[in-house]
């Protein structure tokens, strides 16, 4: 063969083979998050049901008693579940109607001018990391509710005092940090409403504010039910913000009961705990999957439902 | 009474000024929020701060404090899981974009993306401790909280890019494929450079993930905060985050330190959220036309 001689068949003959590689590295790229979610998954279960079964399902999930270290061990987890759905429900009481009016203001009415501002704000909050919401947590909100607490329950003699570190203020750091997601959330699900909607509205009469309350946040409906559920994920999931605010003893879900959340339940005692008691920590764990798992798929069927019903 | 009200005149309805006071209400409490914030953390890491710190190590011993440790530490966790995060987030990118042609694959790609996203740092945590840290042999490491992160920021990552991706607008690919490029060819040489603002302002965002992260870091990375002697070596050693040793010293009530790196971190992500906005303008593809 004439080496001088280059073949455009021979070439496309290499060319070829480099195409085919590089199809098959982006397609091995594109699986990896499926390989990821798949692994995340079988992890979660087999690091978590063993202690359902040592223990008993009952015993884990059904009994209020949280005493790992006892002589007598005890590992039901039904206070740390609660706390969790009482603390994350009144966050997004809370924090939910804050960040939908926001949005209402930062996609209907705001000058550009205050809407750049909002907008900034929002992306910053979104950026500061969660140990920065703890330390504040600790150093301006549980002071004040521990002076709510002192006023609340002056003069009782059953009362444990938690000097502020508690479910109110945990709730009060979650509605914070559950406010980006949900603005940003629901402002994009307010922009795709059509501005037929809006202009329709405002030429029948309807002033502006009743044109926003009345039709745009009705149109937009599923995209802020996505925003809740997205909060609920972001509230459920928070940790380290948490860790310190909530107080961190087991307790029932009480507003001014030192408590315990799923997640900082894993965090305080994963770094000491072994054998069952190691392993009851990854049911919490197991336990906080499902729930994230629950919301994902609530969360596809939203957004599903939000396009046939835009059709 | 009744009769008198004239079209002309504006009624003013009381729910109407309600609402409106209310939405604008909100606002401020948004924007207040942050005020308060960044406010606080300024006035007390002001006056605690001292430039010694950036430069030197704790020690219990000697009774110093420094977090020099900790930002190498945090600089390794960042170059680490982006060299790991980037190549296949990219890539994944490329093939939803470019290639898929089988749409139950892809959705079954963005479903699980989407999952990814929504699991909490926690689970990525034990995950990480139980696959890299224990699995794979490597314990509390740099580079199990890299790889741990890597996983973490992927859906980041992948739809900054496709978002990326299909800003491009089709006649660069056609004139590339139609003067006789391969895809591959096209991909390298025009769609990519194409793409690159949307890309780096992805990685931007990633990495101030990174920095803000914690939970997941706890159990992969640990909270050790010595200088690398080996600058190789030091990604299989533990090594605490800024995060992590502020948790540390929040943990010890020792406020003034931990409001020391509260403001390290703040200006971190200040500098970060300002470059991510600085790429987007500077490069915006839409503003050229």
């Amino acid at each position: 063969m004439d080496k001088e001689f280059i073949s455009i068949k021979s070439n496309s003959k290499t060319k070829s083979t480099v195409e085919k590689i590089a199809a098959i590295i982006f397609t091995c790229c594109a699986v990896v998050s499926i390989v990821a979610v798949v692994s995340i998954t079988a992890y979660m279960l087999i690091s978590g049901t063993p202690a359902l079964f040592e223990v008993g399902i009952t015993e884990v999930l059904f009994s209020n008693v949280w005493a790992p270290t006892a002589s007598d061990p005890q590992y039901g987890i039904l206070n740390i579940i609660l706390v969790s759905i009482v603390g994350v429900f009144c966050a997004i009481l809370i924090g939910v109607p804050i960040g939908v009016l926001t949005a209402v203001n930062l996609s209907e009415i705001a000058a550009p001018n205050v809407r750049k501002i909002l907008k900034t704000a929002i992306e910053l909050l979104a950026g500061i990391p969660s140990v920065i919401y703890g330390l504040l947590g600790i150093l301006l909100i549980c002071p004040t509710i521990y002076k709510l607490e002192r006023f609340i329950f002056a003069g009782s003699t059953t009362h444990q005092f938690t000097g502020g570190a508690n479910l109110l203020s945990a709730i009060l750091v979650l509605a914070i940090m559950i406010l980006p997601t949900v603005i940003n959330m629901t402002e994009t699900s307010l922009q795709t409403v059509p501005d037929d909607l809006r202009t329709s509205s405002l030429a029948l009469g309807a002033s502006q504010i009743q044109t926003i309350f009345r039709v745009v946040l009705p149109a937009a409906k599923n995209g802020i039910m996505s925003a809740i559920v997205l909060g609920v994920g972001r509230a459920i999931g928070e940790a380290m913000a948490i860790m310190l605010v909530a107080g961190n003893s087991v307790n029932a879900p009480g507003l001014f009961n030192s408590v315990r959340f799923l997640t900082t339940g894993i965090v305080s005692e994963m770094s000491y705990a072994s054998g069952t008691h190691r392993e009851v920590l990854f049911t919490i764990g197991l336990v906080l999957f499902v729930f994230i798992i629950i919301i994902n798929i609530v969360l596809t069927f939203l957004i599903k439902g939000g396009v046939d019903n835009g059709k | 009474m009744e009769n008198k009200v004239s079209i002309y005149d504006k009624q003013n309805r009381m729910s109407d000024n309600i609402l409106a006071f209310l939405v604008q209400f909100c606002s401020v409490l948004a924007v207040g929020i942050l005020v308060i914030i960044i406010g606080y953390i300024v006035i007390r890491g002001v006056p605690a701060f001292k430039f010694s710190y950036l430069v030197s190590v704790k020690s219990t011993l000697k009774k110093t404090f420094g977090i020099l440790p900790n930002i190498i530490n945090t600089i390794y966790l960042i170059v680490i899981t982006l060299l790991i995060s980037c190549p296949i987030s990219i890539g994944g990118a490329i093939y939803l974009n470019e290639y898929a042609t089988n749409q139950r694959f892809v959705k079954i790609i963005s479903f699980t993306t989407e999952i990814l996203a929504g699991i909490p740092s926690i689970i990525y945590g034990l995950f990480g401790m139980l696959f890299f840290g224990e699995f794979l042999g490597l314990g509390y490491s740099i580079l199990t909280g890299a790889l741990t992160l890597a996983i973490m920021i992927l859906p980041i990552m992948s739809s900054n890019t496709q978002v990326a991706l299909n800003a491009v607008p089709p006649s660069y690919r056609e004139a590339a494929l139609g003067i006789g490029a391969t895809k591959w060819y096209m991909i390298r040489t025009v769609l990519l450079p194409s793409a690159m603002p949307g890309i780096l302002t992805g990685v931007i965002l990633s990495m101030g993930r990174i920095v803000a992260e914690s939970a997941a870091l706890l159990f992969t990375a640990g909270s050790v905060a010595t200088l690398p002697t080996n600058w190789l070596t030091h990604i299989f050693s533990s090594g605490g985050s800024l995060t992590i040793q502020l948790y540390l010293e929040m943990e010890k009530a020792n406020y003034d330190y931990a409001f020391v790196i509260a403001l390290v971190l703040i200006v971190i992500v200040l500098i970060l959220n300002y470059l991510a906005k600085w790429i987007t303008r500077k490069f915006d593809v839409n503003k050229v036309d």
